[in-house]
């Protein structure tokens, strides 16, 4: 009989910060009516690796974190959290933190109380109990508002009680449901930092579940590109920015423009640049090549291919929307001052730099 | 799973008892009244009580002065409330309290001490108006009062109506126009509830129409009651129907509160933003 | 003196008349509630004025207060008091507890479903509309011809409500008026139990608690005050209602709202002529507390479920 703390206890100390345990998720299927939520999906997070799921509306990332929770039920595939089954174990047996897009926390309760909800069911001792909250409300800069009760806090400062609270019982894996999208662009920036933070020093597995690409790729360690309940993709940040195996993962994380080319032993010729291929891409014949505007370089020349129709200043950086001479329009990323030069009407040159690219049929 | 599926199926049980139980109670004296009204001589089934609500001139008397009394209290309330919460909203928000608490006082006030107050100035008004049935219109406008205000209330507060008549104001409005082009169309379906709630009061209002003594549907069955007990009951019947029915249209008239659901929360029902 | 203050009414006078012109704005804005106010202050603000003066007027309009102790003295008055007050508090008890089961048995269905359209309608015409027809309603059930009487007297030859006279007593009252109150809970609770956010539920259960730690420490707490502000208000429906009581009883008062009718209908006694507006002002008193009460624990509410 091996004794694994996995299910909530019962001892009067409150628990210990939880080191991060591994989650499996294999084959995952949850389907409502004819439309599959879930498709299989499969994927591993590492021991206190934070991994952020993306994807558009409707995708299955936010099913699939629910699944992890024990709060969807799976029409099969199977859930290992440190290497045991717990794919039948109800959620509140799962020992999971949560914290959700918003107004989750008990409107009758202090932030105190709320933080203090999970030992409270685990019969922690009052005294040792407020203690432990107080530690995680101070954790998340909130030690002064122990006794506000969530009408009287900001959403910002909801949302970090409501961190706090599901860290309070030492998860086995932390759950973030969009935790960040109710909230005003700023406050959203700084809660993004503070998150990692206290994840990194609590050192937690955590799944992340966002539809904005620039949250994902900030925060987490590996970030999974999920469409119609599949993964596309699996990776860390810059490897996912740069190294995309699918369209849609190109399209889907930054901008890209689509370029008629011409492949041949793993390159393509891309408007006059032998450009090389990413795995993955179609290898011969007529393709479409998928550039990213910083891959782009903007020239001014009287017998160039296209000319400029819309210059933005961005201030650190610019962008240039040019149409080319077969009145396509690409965009490209440029240098600011140059976006102050190149006025529309202005005729360029639009090449190409030989950094690797996916390329479709 | 197993342990989500038994609760599930407790709650399903309980959820079920809980709606037959309270089915039974509510539905059972409906029932008897179709039973009693359907009564024959000997045991046999008949529909003599409900072929006798067309003969009963009283009663058709009452029911056309019932219907008539509905629309004036409708057209009375429309009158007095939109053009005067609208008003409030655009002009003098320091009054809305006040218009607040005088609307709601009715709730405070029940309709038998109304009466009782009202007494004396109905001798006034039959002086003044004459002595019909349709005066009933100016103290049910007050009895309507809380319930039409609710719902016009709820209406302005959903749209932004400072916005909505500056812009017609900045085209060129004038202020009537702005009442009848703008905010009217816009807060329609608050104004239909209003008004439904009102016909159903006016309709089932019994206390000041029988002490003041006029002949409304209400004080006729209740007479009737004494002299023919089957016909009344029918009557009933029917009037609770009516309501009903009514009542569930509106119910499809008002606008979905939610919208369909995304595949990824069937489940659980959307909060207030979509979920991925 | 004149010559330093000479400009500043000049530069002030700009302002001055836009504040005059501001406040004759201000004063027409107000006329546009004059209609209102006219209409509520006769039919609505005189008739409460005058049940509230005239509970302290003897016959001739004097100041006394013989009407107000012939209501605390008089022990048929007093006991209608009573009666009302017992029956308002066990059918708003009894009303409140069905009607908030029924409500989470609504409320767990689809929010669009016909079942909780129809049982929201239904609900409407019941709590409202009833009146007089309630009260044939349930003649026709349990009367001395009633339909639940006859079958039991035919099918099982017994008489176990002795005819159907019990109807006319204080149970009768007490089965009818919980036949309103149930719906009416139902309208004024559903709401509240709508406003629970399914994330509640969910993260308790995701921090280790079961269903009843769920009830217990965050659902119950919440619903706890608009259970019971709901109460209160079916306590003030009960106490308030007429028709079905005036329908049902036409002899005797025992209900404080049948003493108003026979002092409204029968011979004046002299010097009694106002002892009907002092037991109007003793329901206005009542209830006033009891809605008091509610508009309260409704704030507490609204704030909780914003």
């Amino acid at each position: 009989m091996t004794s694994r703390t996995d299910s909530p206890t019962t001892t009067s100390e409150p628990p210990a910060p939880g080191g991060g345990v591994e989650v499996r998720l294999v084959d995952l299927r949850r389907s409502y009516g004819s439309v599959h939520a879930l498709d299989g999906l499969s994927l591993d997070l590492e021991p206190g690796e934070l991994v952020a799921l993306l994807g558009p509306s409707g995708c299955g990332k936010t099913t699939a974190l629910r699944a992890l929770a024990g709060l969807e039920e799976l029409d099969s595939g199977t859930v290992m959290v440190d290497g045991k089954d717990t794919t039948r174990v109800s959620a509140h047996r799962r020992n999971m933190g949560m914290v959700f897009q918003a107004y989750s926390l008990f409107p009758n309760m202090t932030a105190r109380d709320n933080v203090g909800y999970g030992l409270r069911l685990r019969r922690t001792a009052a005294a040792a109990r407020r203690r432990r909250a107080d530690e995680l409300l101070e954790l998340v800069g909130l030690g002064t508002h122990a006794t506000r009760y969530p009408h009287q806090l900001s959403g910002g400062q909801q949302q970090r009680v409501a961190l706090a609270r599901a860290l309070a019982i030492a998860p086995q894996v932390l759950l973030l449901d969009e935790p960040l999208s109710a909230l005003d662009a700023k406050v959203r920036a700084q809660l993004r930092d503070e998150i990692r933070r206290v994840q990194r020093e609590v050192g937690t597995t955590t799944l992340f579940v966002t539809h904005d690409q620039e949250e994902a790729l900030a925060m987490a360690d590996r970030v999974g590109v999920m469409s119609a309940g599949q993964l596309q993709q699996i990776a860390p940040p810059a490897e996912l920015y740069e190294r995309p195996r699918t369209a849609f993962v190109a399209e889907f994380v930054g901008l890209t423009n689509r370029i008629p080319g011409t492949a041949t032993d793993g390159r393509a010729q891309v408007l006059g640049t032998a450009v090389p291929l990413l795995e993955g891409s179609a290898t011969s014949g007529s393709v479409t090549v998928l550039v990213r505007p910083e891959s782009i370089e903007v020239a001014p020349d009287e017998q160039g291919n296209g000319r400029v129709i819309a210059p933005t200043y961005l201030g650190s950086l610019g962008r240039v929307q040019v149409r080319l001479h077969d009145d396509s329009v690409v965009l490209a990323q440029v240098a600011s001052h140059q976006a102050t030069e190149l006025t529309p009407g202005t005729p360029v040159r639009v090449t190409v730099r030989p950094t690797p690219v996916l390329a479709i049929a | 799973m197993a342990a989500v599926t038994r609760t599930r199926g407790s709650r399903w049980v309980l959820r079920w008892l809980v709606l037959v139980v309270v089915a039974i109670y509510l539905l059972l004296p409906l029932l008897a009244m179709v039973e009693f009204s359907t009564r024959g001589a000997g045991g046999t089934r008949s529909l003599d009580a409900w072929r006798g609500i067309g003969e009963d001139d009283d009663l058709v008397g009452s029911i056309v002065a019932s219907v008539e009394l509905a629309a004036l209290t409708v057209v009375g309330m429309l009158v007095l409330l939109v053009p005067t919460m609208t008003w409030v909203h655009l002009r003098v928000p320091a009054m809305r309290r006040v218009v607040e608490f005088i609307c709601l006082l009715p709730l405070t006030i029940p309709a038998i001490v109304l009466v009782v107050g009202v007494a004396p100035i109905y001798a006034w008004v039959t002086y003044l108006v004459g002595d019909s049935a349709l005066t009933l219109t100016f103290v049910y406008v007050v009895l309507v009062l809380p319930y039409a205000y609710r719902a016009i209330d709820g209406g302005l507060g959903a749209i932004d109506i400072v916005t909505l008549s500056e812009a017609a104001r900045s085209l060129g409005s004038s202020w009537f126009q702005v009442l009848v082009r703008v905010i009217i169309p816009n807060i329609r379906g608050a104004l239909i509830s209003a008004s439904v709630v009102s016909i159903a009061l006016v309709l089932g209002e019994f206390t000041i129409a029988s002490l003041l003594n006029f002949d409304t549907v209400q004080v006729v069955i209740n007479l009737l009651g004494k002299r023919n007990a089957g016909i009344a009951v029918a009557v009933s019947v029917a009037a609770l129907l009516f309501a009903f029915v009514l009542l569930v249209v509106v119910a499809y008239l008002e606008p979905r509160r939610r919208d369909a659901q995304e595949d990824d929360t069937t489940a659980v029902p959307a909060p207030q933003e979509a979920r991925s | 003196m004149t010559d330093m203050l000479a400009p500043a009414p000049a530069r002030t006078r700009p302002t001055g008349s836009a504040t005059r012109r501001g406040a004759g704005r201000r004063l027409t804005a107000y006329l546009g509630v004059l209609p209102f106010l006219a209409f509520v202050t006769v039919f609505l603000l005189w008739p409460t004025y005058i049940v509230v003066t005239g509970a302290f007027q003897d016959d001739l309009g004097r100041f006394t207060l013989s009407n107000i102790q012939a209501v605390v003295s008089g022990p048929a008055y007093l006991d209608s008091f009573l009666v009302s007050i017992g029956l308002s508090l066990v059918t708003a008890v009894l009303g409140a507890v069905f009607g908030a089961l029924l409500a989470w048995a609504v409320a767990e269905g689809r929010p669009d479903g016909l079942l909780r359209r129809c049982v929201v309608a239904a609900s409407g015409v019941l709590a409202q509309f009833g009146g007089v027809m309630l009260a044939f309603a349930f003649l026709a059930t349990f009367g001395f011809n009633g339909f639940v009487t006859l079958l039991l007297a035919d099918t099982l030859g017994i008489d176990p409500l002795s005819g159907g006279g019990w109807i006319y007593g204080f149970a009768g009252l007490a089965v009818v008026y919980t036949y309103f109150q149930i719906p009416l809970m139902l309208i004024v609770f559903l709401p509240a139990l709508e406003g629970l956010k399914p994330q509640w539920r969910e993260a308790s259960d995701s921090l280790g608690g079961s269903g009843w730690a769920y009830w217990r420490h965050v659902g119950g707490p919440i619903l706890a005050p608009g259970f019971a502000g709901a109460a209160l208000l079916l306590f003030a429906n009960a106490f308030s209602a007429y028709a079905t009581a005036a329908a049902l009883i036409s002899q005797g008062s025992p209900l404080v709202p049948l003493q108003i009718r026979s002092a409204l209908t029968s011979e004046v006694v002299l010097g009694q002529a106002n002892v009907g507006k002092a037991l109007a002002l003793g329901m206005v008193i009542v209830v006033a507390v009891v809605m008091t009460l509610y508009a309260l624990l409704q704030r507490r509410t609204s704030k909780w479920l914003r």
